[in-house]
Formats: structure tokens, C-alpha cells, sequence
């Protein structure tokens, strides 16, 4: 029903045009629901309905984008469908020819119908998450609902992607800052997973209630959880892996390109448009290859490249977004099998989650951090006590490099839980690693 | 908008419960940019639609829509007393306790120029000219001249009668100049995007924003040349455009009552602040002053009412150091008995309010900028913030700066790069030394939090600020 209201939409927005008028538009889509849980109770319930077109009107090599919240109700927004073009149609004279102008000619249409497997009553599985986490200080967010988007432009191209998914993303506390955090999410909610994760999430729980212990600054030997990997990764997707980066030399692996610097053989990462939830096609209609690979036995593969890029470039694009970020990450997987992780840890910090990293020194790529949530002193193989939080400061040349003794053979695959502007559809699929000389400054 | 259609609209539709509001917003923006003097797409955007809230039974349910009939709207309220329903007798507050408003007022931005008042062309003959002074080298490889212009407008209506209109209009000037150098590339800005103000087009006059250009591109070139900054226990002196991000993390945030409630312990993180340090304990020297203040009208976050409907107050949070009250909007002061502010705040339509820091300002003190140089025997004076992160408690931070200068001996002397400082909120402030008599308005665009995400404005106007015994260091590359 959406796929045809967007389809409909995009052939009035044809219809209007004139001369040589060409039309780019994406849609995005979401009905969700999001019931914000604290100390196991409701915070905030409620639902989001929301349905955002963007258009790009074009005509030669002038051209005017502009975006529209719309209602879903086809006689309310052709209208100001049809006010947003005449609009954009008044501002084209003003623009300048735009050189680095590229989109799709060639018709390649497509589509994923995503399966609705969703509970009908997201209440009845806050109900049943308030039970289970019933005499816990719980603290969460469940989020669920069909998230649809679609690509559409006057040579007739049609592009759909539809998903529906769950993402309930919770912490238990025991005290202070003292917890454990987990994460339920895909597509069809089972309610004896969603039990053992739980179960899982408690069990940990009573590793925090030793005493916590305090290390000073220095070097350890840690384990990084995929859930604490994961938020290096990610921060690697901000200004690592842009052709536009790369080119104006802001890339934080500009020492990969200018001084031949590698990471361990054993990294090699990939955009994973295949295996990841994401949507194939971008906003100008081009589709994603399967795979891209970013990073290929410790060396720089190749870039995300986005059409503006592309043209100013004069490389061919991959179908990246305009921010050329990945949205896909596949961290290969190593050979330490989990059950060994803290034998071979042996003593030293097991991480279960990072927290609000960032560029300390964006040319080196070395990035500061916050050890959050559960995370323990081992020794001998053997949990000890918590471990208060402490503060990290790493080149990913030494942490993923040098220092990397090997990732976990196993891989953990977690939906992206973020939900600024809309509910995310990324994804990171990766092992833990093990790392030596981890440096804690704080 | 037209107000008086929807005011009959949601009349009609309010359901029987103890309490309905509805939230209509409606954003026009615009975003024109020159990057290495070609003209970007020029992005316009109409954002619209409104939230439905139902308090019923002692719950509390919101429902969002884009679709402003009568009928969407009659779905989404029905959508919102389902909620409330559910989460009746689940909460984590009774909600029928709570003294929910019926305001009347209204609130506009003073604009001197108006956006509209100029020509699209002009704007970008505007932009192209100031695109090109940052340009000055070779080694500028990359540089960019923005503006984001917005109207946020907001219509709250409560089925009680209360009726408030906003119209918030604001401009972010952007720019930026990157140098390379082999393997070092430094990226001076026009403090990030911390010029932001609401007003008009008379923002780019009161920031400074055409004559900036060619120092920035300076600024980016003298940092390839500088030697990285040193490794010491020192004094530093901070410029606004890094003051804002100092009290926007280490003490804004640790202030929000929601956080102290526990709301945001599994995202945005909790506070080191606890319910009983209110009243007495001492955050920073006597020269801390910090204020809450939605009513400098030319400040990024300044707003007539809050999101529930209440009206917006200057209050002291820090009065000579010690700690009066933190940030709380209605709900959360109704949660924890503590007192607060109007500051229940939502990104848009599609998101509840939530507790937000609007305008937090340091108050001004009564020391020159010399002064305070020639104050410092071993220091260095840091611009512009690049860097932030700070644990979930708002305590170890670690932030880092574009631009650096050593003070050495009560003067200011060579440029340094990538100067960075750490340390633990809850000491740093004591050691504020001196506070600057130049309170210059800043603020951010980016302000993420809750759950679900929302990311809002704020304001922080600022003087520039000298503190001891800081942990100061450099970069890895040479």
C-alpha cells in the first residue's frame, strides 16, 4: 500500500513535468511505535507516523532539491507536491550550472518486500519485557514498526525497500554506573530468545556485585567485545572511508595513504550491502554493488564513492550515500574461538562496551574513548570485579595493528538501534578482539 | 499556518481524558553552500506535522502524525489514549498528579533582515565571494563557505483552552578552510558551527562572518607550520568557541534532571550530580556563575514557552560556585521534588519533549583578556572546539581544540596544533581562576539525547575563561 502511494506519487511528480524537466525522488517511511522503559516502568509510549519526500528537479545542469513531510493521503499531497516543484522551478534561474551534477540514466528498477512478522500489540511485549525485568532496575528503549523507502526519477526507475523490524535495546542497573546492556532486535520477536538474553543480561548482573576495582593509567591487555568493537568501526565510518575524504586529504587513514601504514593482515572490512538490512539504491538511483571492500588484509581497499564525487573525481561511484558512509560493516572474523577469550585474555580488561569515542588527533587516527557498562578485571582467565570506568586514548594503528593478537572466530550481528530523524537500518557484523598494550590515559 | 483551522480541528477531535494537548510544528529551512567556489544543491525543506498527547488514568500516550485532517488527527489522538491506557498503572509517574498548563502567549524572534529579503542569487554571490578569500594557498585543499537558514514554528493547544504560537527563526554561518602538508592536514573553522544565532541575515554583521574568511584560511596554514602542544600540567585559557562545549558537557548535561532520574542511563548516560548535592555543593569557584536563560533573544535556544506550555524564566543553576537547581522541565520536577526549569523540549512533531538545556550561559566576570594572559606564567590559550567525549557520568572528559597558542610569561607566543586537555568535571571548575568581562553568544545545532534519538539546539553565550592545573597535551603526528 505504501509501495503504491509512492508510486503514485512519483508519476504525478512526472506528469508535472515540462521541456526538458528530468526528476530525481526518495521517499522514506516509517509507522513506529517507541516505549521508553526506566527503573522497569514506562517513561514515554507513544507512536511516530511519518512519510518525508525529496525531489530534485533538474534541467541540464541546473537543479534545485527540495524535501516535504507529507500525510500519506494522496489528495492533500499531490498539491503540495505539485507547490514544491513550482517552487524549485522558480530557483533553477538563480543556480549556476552545476559540474559535478550526476545521476542515474539508466533504468534499473528494484525491489525488497520485507515480511511483517511483528507483534500486532507492541504493548503485549513491553508487557512481557516489564515482567521479565520485574524487580531489576531496567532502563531501555523498545522500538518497532515497517520502515519503507523508495527511489523513483522521470525515466521511469522504481526502487522499494520495505523492513520490519524490532530493536529493543536495554540495560539493567545494579547501581550508579554499575550494569549490563543487551540488545534484542530483528524480525520476528520470540519470546524464549528474548528470555535467554534476558536470562543472559541477569547472569552478568551478579558479576558486577563484587566491589569495583580502579586501575591506574597504562597499558593492558584487553578484550573488546563485538559490541565495544563495533563503536571503533563506526567512528571509522566518519571521515575513514569518503572519496571526497580522501581526495581533500580529511581522512582519518590519511596515514594509510600518504606514509603506506597498515593494520594487522588479520583486518579485512567490507560494506556488506548483500548481508546487511540496508536498502541497495541511493538518492540519485544508483544501485550499491554487493560488496565494497574498505579495508582488504590490513591495507586500504577501495572508497565509498557518491555521484557528486564521482563526477568531481572522475571515478565511477559505487552507488555510496552523499555522505559516503557505510551502512553495512563486515569486520572479518578471526580464529580465537569465544570460549578461549578469557584464557587467552589471561589478565588484563574484558570491555563489553566503549562509549562517546572520538578523534583525539584525527591525522594519526588516534581516538579517546570511555569503557562503559559492564566491564572486568581478569586474572589468570578468570573474572575478578568490575571495573570502573576509565578513559582510553589509542591510535587504530596500534589497536587494530600492531597490537591486535587475533579476533574471535565467532561474529555477532547487531542492528544499528538509532533513531535520530528515523529508525536506522545498519548494521555491523564482526568478532571481538584481542588487544595488548591498550592504553588507558584517565 | 493557519492556526484557527487547526485550533478547530483538534476541538473536535480531543478525546474525553484528563488532559490532551496537541503540538503542531512546521519547519521551512534552507541550506546554500559554495565548497571550492562551485555553488552546492541548494536544499529547501518543508517539515510538518503534529503530536498528539493523552494523559488518562494516571498514564501517559503521544501519538505523531504527518496527516493534519481531521482525520489523521482524530487517529493519532486515539493512538496517544491507547498508550496512555497501556502504560496506566506502569509509569513511572502518576501523571494525573501532574499540573499540566493551559498557557496563552505568544513568542517571535526579532529579525533586522529578514532571509526572504534577499534574493537567492545574491546569497550566493555572497557565499562565492567569501568562498574564494579562503582560498589564499596551495596548500588550502579543500574550503567551504554555508548558511542553514530555519523558521520553526509552533502552535501548542491544550483541549483546556491554552493556546501559544512560536516562531523561531535562526541562520548558521559555516565556514572552513582544510591545509595539507604530506601527511598532516589541519582544518581551521568559524568556531565549528557555533555562530549560529536566531535572527536574520543581520547575524552574518553581528558574527563577523565575511571577515573571517582570510583568517581562517591563515589560521589552517600556521597550524601545518606549528609544533604539536606540549605535554604538561598547565594553566589553560579558553575562547568561547570552546567555554560552550566545556559547560554544554560538564555541566549542562550532568545538570538534566532526567538523567538524575535515570532516563537516560541507556543512551545518553547518567550524571555525577545526585538529588541532595542541590543547594549546597560546590561546583566550581566563586567566580562560577551559570545561568538558564531562554530570554536572550538573539541566543541560539531562546523560546517563550517549553514544550508542555511553560514559560520560559532566567534562573541562576551556579550562583558563586555552589549548585542551586538543575534542568528539569515539569515532569521531572514533578518526579523528583526538585526545582527546575521550562525546558521539556522536542526536536520536532515527531518526538516527546524531553529535559534540554536551551541557553546555558556563563555569566561574565570582570577580568580583560590581557589580564588574564599576563596572569599565566606557563599556559596555553586553546580555540575552537574539534574534539569531545566524556564518560557516561558526565565526570572523565577529554577534549581537544583546533587552534593553540602558548602563554608564556604573561604573553602570548607561538602557535601550537592539536591541543588537547582532560580532566574530571567534578574538580575542573575549582579551578577556574579568572573569568573574562566579554560574554560572546554561541551555541550548537547538535545537541543528541533520548531515547527515542532527538537532536535539538542550544545556546551558550560565554567570556573566555582561565583555569589551572590542567592535564594539557598534543597530537600523535608530528
Amino acid at each position: 500500500m505504501m509501495q503504491e502511494y509512492f508510486a503514485d506519487l512519483a508519476d504525478f511528480l512526472t506528469s508535472l513535468l515540462s521541456g526538458n524537466e528530468i526528476s530525481t525522488c526518495s521517499f522514506a517511511a516509517e509507522d513506529s511505535d517507541f516505549v521508553r522503559l526506566n527503573r522497569s516502568a514506562i517513561r514515554q509510549a507513544g507512536s511516530v507516523s511519518q512519510r518525508t519526500l525529496s525531489c530534485d528537479l533538474i534541467e541540464g545542469l541546473r537543479h534545485a532539491s527540495g524535501e516535504l513531510t507529507l500525510s500519506g493521503d494522496l489528495a492533500l499531497d499531490r498539491p503540495r507536491l505539485a507547490a514544491l516543484l513550482e517552487q524549485l522551478r522558480e530557483q533553477l534561474p538563480y543556480l549556476p550550472e552545476d559540474p559535478h551534477l550526476l545521476y542515474a540514466t539508466e533504468v534499473q528498477s528494484s525491489e525488497h518486500l520485507g515480511d511483517n512478522h511483528l507483534p500486532e500489540d507492541s504493548g503485549a511485549v513491553v508487557s512481557a519485557v516489564l515482567d521479565a525485568g520485574h524487580g531489576h532496575d531496567l532502563v531501555g528503549v523498545y522500538a518497532a514498526g515497517g520502515i519503507h523507502s523508495g527511489f523513483a526519477n522521470s525515466f521511469g526507475q522504481r526502487n522499494w525497500f520495505s523492513t520490519y523490524t524490532y530493536n529493543l535495546d536495554w540495560s539493567l542497573y545494579l547501581q550508579a554506573d554499575k550494569a549490563v546492556k543487551s540488545r534484542y532486535a530483528g524480525f520476528v520477536w520470540d519470546p524464549a530468545e528474548f528470555s535467554h538474553k534476558m536470562d543472559a543480561a541477569k547472569a552478568q548482573l551478579a558479576g558486577l556485585a563484587k566491589p569495583a576495582r580502579t586501575i591506574e593509567p597504562g597499558e593492558y591487555r584487553v578484550y573488546l567485545a563485538p559490541t565495544a568493537l563495533v563503536e571503533i568501526v563506526e567512528l571509522l565510518s566518519w571521515g575513514g572511508f569518503g572519496l571526497k575524504d580522501h581526495r581533500t586529504k580529511q581522512t582519518t587513514l590519511l596515514k594509510m595513504l600518504e606514509e603506506s601504514l597498515t593494520l594487522s593482515p588479520q583486518v579485512t572490512l567490507q560494506e556488506n550491502t548483500a548481508d546487511g538490512v540496508a536498502a541497495n539504491f541511493q538518492a540519485a538511483g544508483f544501485l550499491k554493488p554487493d560488496r565494497v571492500t574498505l579495508i582488504e588484509a590490513g591495507a586500504f581497499g577501495e572508497c565509498l564513492v557518491s555521484p557528486r564525487s564521482a563526477k568531481e573525481y572522475g571515478v565511477p561511484t559505487n552507488g555510496a550515500s552523499s555522505w559516503e558512509m557505510p551502512a553495512s560493516l563486515d569486520l572479518a572474523a578471526g580464529t580465537i574461538p569465544d570460549s578461549e577469550v578469557l584464557r587467552q585474555l589471561d589478565t588484563g580488561v574484558y570491555i563489553n562496551n566503549l562509549w562517546y569515542l572520538n578523534y583525539s588527533d584525527r591525522t594519526a587516527c588516534r581516538i579517546t574513548g570511555m569503557t562503559r557498562f559492564a566491564t572486568f578485571w581478569v586474572e589468570h582467565g578468570e573474572i575478578q570485579a568490575p571495573l570502573n570506568v576509565m578513559r582510553f586514548d589509542e591510535t587504530l594503528y596500534r589497536l587494530l595493528g600492531d597490537k591486535l593478537l587475533g579476533l574471535t572466530a565467532e561474529r555477532d550481528f547487531l542492528l544499528d538501534p538509532s533513531t535520530y530523524h528515523a529508525r536506522s537500518t545498519s548494521s555491523f557484523r564482526g568478532p571481538g578482539a584481542l588487544v595488548e598494550g591498550f592504553l588507558f590515559t584517565l | 499556518m493557519d492556526d484557527t483551522s487547526f485550533q478547530e480541528r483538534f476541538q473536535r477531535i480531543a478525546p474525553r481524558a484528563d488532559f490532551c494537548s496537541l503540538r503542531l510544528v512546521e519547519e521551512r529551512s534552507q541550506h546554500v553552500s559554495v565548497r571550492q567556489n562551485i555553488v552546492q544543491p541548494v536544499t529547501s525543506s518543508e517539515d510538518r506535522g503534529a503530536m498528539l498527547t493523552v494523559v488518562d488514568g494516571g498514564g501517559l500516550g503521544y501519538a505523531a502524525t504527518g496527516d493534519l485532517s481531521q482525520e489523521g488527527l482524530h487517529q493519532a489522538a486515539e493512538h496517544a489514549r491507547a498508550w496512555a491506557k497501556r502504560s496506566a498503572g506502569h509509569s513511572v509517574l502518576d501523571f494525573s498528579r501532574l499540573q499540566l498548563a493551559s498557557p496563552s502567549g505568544a513568542y517571535t524572534t526579532p529579525v533586522a533582515r529578514p532571509w526572504a529579503s534577499v534574493p537567492l542569487g545574491e546569497k550566493i554571490d555572497l557565499l562565492r565571494r567569501v568562498c574564494e578569500r579562503l582560498k589564499t594557498d596551495g596548500r588550502i585543499v579543500d574550503w567551504e563557505a554555508s548558511l542553514f537558514y530555519s523558521e520553526h514554528e509552533t502552535l501548542y493547544l491544550t483541549a483546556e483552552g491554552g493556546r501559544t504560537q512560536q516562531r523561531l527563526i535562526s541562520l548558521v554561518p559555516m565556514l572552513s578552510a582544510t591545509a595539507n602538508a604530506g601527511s598532516d592536514t589541519q582544518i581551521r573553522t568559524f568556531g565549528g558551527r557555533g555562530f549560529c544565532r536566531q535572527g536574520g541575515l543581520e547575524v552574518l554583521d553581528q558574527t563577523g562572518f565575511q571577515a573571517a574568511a582570510p583568517r581562517i584560511a591563515a589560521e589552517a596554514l600556521q597550524l601545518l607550520d606549528a609544533p604539536n602542544c606540549p605535554q604538561d600540567r598547565m594553566d589553560v585559557l579558553l575562547a568561547p568557541d570552546q567555554m560552550m562545549l566545556q559547560i554544554h558537557e560538564s555541566i549542562g548535561h550532568p545538570l538534566e534532571l532526567d538523567r538524575i532520574l535515570g532516563d537516560e542511563r541507556n543512551y545518553a548516560g547518567t550524571s555525577f550530580v545526585t538529588p541532595d548535592m542541590f543547594g549546597s555543593y560546590r561546583y566550581g569557584s566563586d567566580l562560577l556563575n551559570i545561568t538558564f536563560d531562554p530570554t536572550r533573544v538573539e541566543e541560539f535556544a531562546s523560546y517563550g514557552f517549553d514544550d508542555d506550555g511553560q514559560p520560559a524564566q532566567r534562573a541562576y543553576l551556579i550562583r558563586h560556585g555552589v549548585l542551586q537547581r538543575g534542568l528539569g522541565g515539569l515532569t521531572s520536577q514533578a518526579r523528583s521534588g526538585l526545582p527546575g526549569v521550562a525546558n521539556s523540549r522536542a526536536q520536532s512533531w515527531n518526538r516527546p519533549p524531553i529535559d534540554r538545556m536551551a541557553n546555558l550561559n556563563l555569566e561574565p566576570g570582570e577580568s580583560s583578556f590581557e589580564e588574564m594572559v599576563a596572569a599565566v606564567e606557563c599556559g596555553v590559550y586553546m580555540q575552537t572546539n574539534t574534539s569531545w567525549s566524556i564518560d557516561d557520568s558526565r565526570n572523565k572528559f577529554q577534549f581537544g581544540c583546533e587552534w593553540g597558542r602558548l602563554i608564556e610569561n604573561g604573553r602570548l607566543t607561538s602557535v601550537v596544533k592539536n591541543p588537547n586537555y582532560r580532566g574530571v568535571s567534578a574538580t575542573f571548575w575549582r579551578n577556574l581562576k579568572m573569568v573574562g568581562n566579554q560574554l560572546q553568544v554561541l551555541g550548537t545545532p547538535y545537541c543528541g539525547k533520548g531515547e527515542p534519538n532527538q537532536v535539538i539546539r542550544v545556546g551558550h553565550a560565554a567570556p573566555t575563561c582561565l583555569f589551572g592545573e590542567v592535564e594539557v597535551f598534543g597530537g600523535a603526528s608530528a
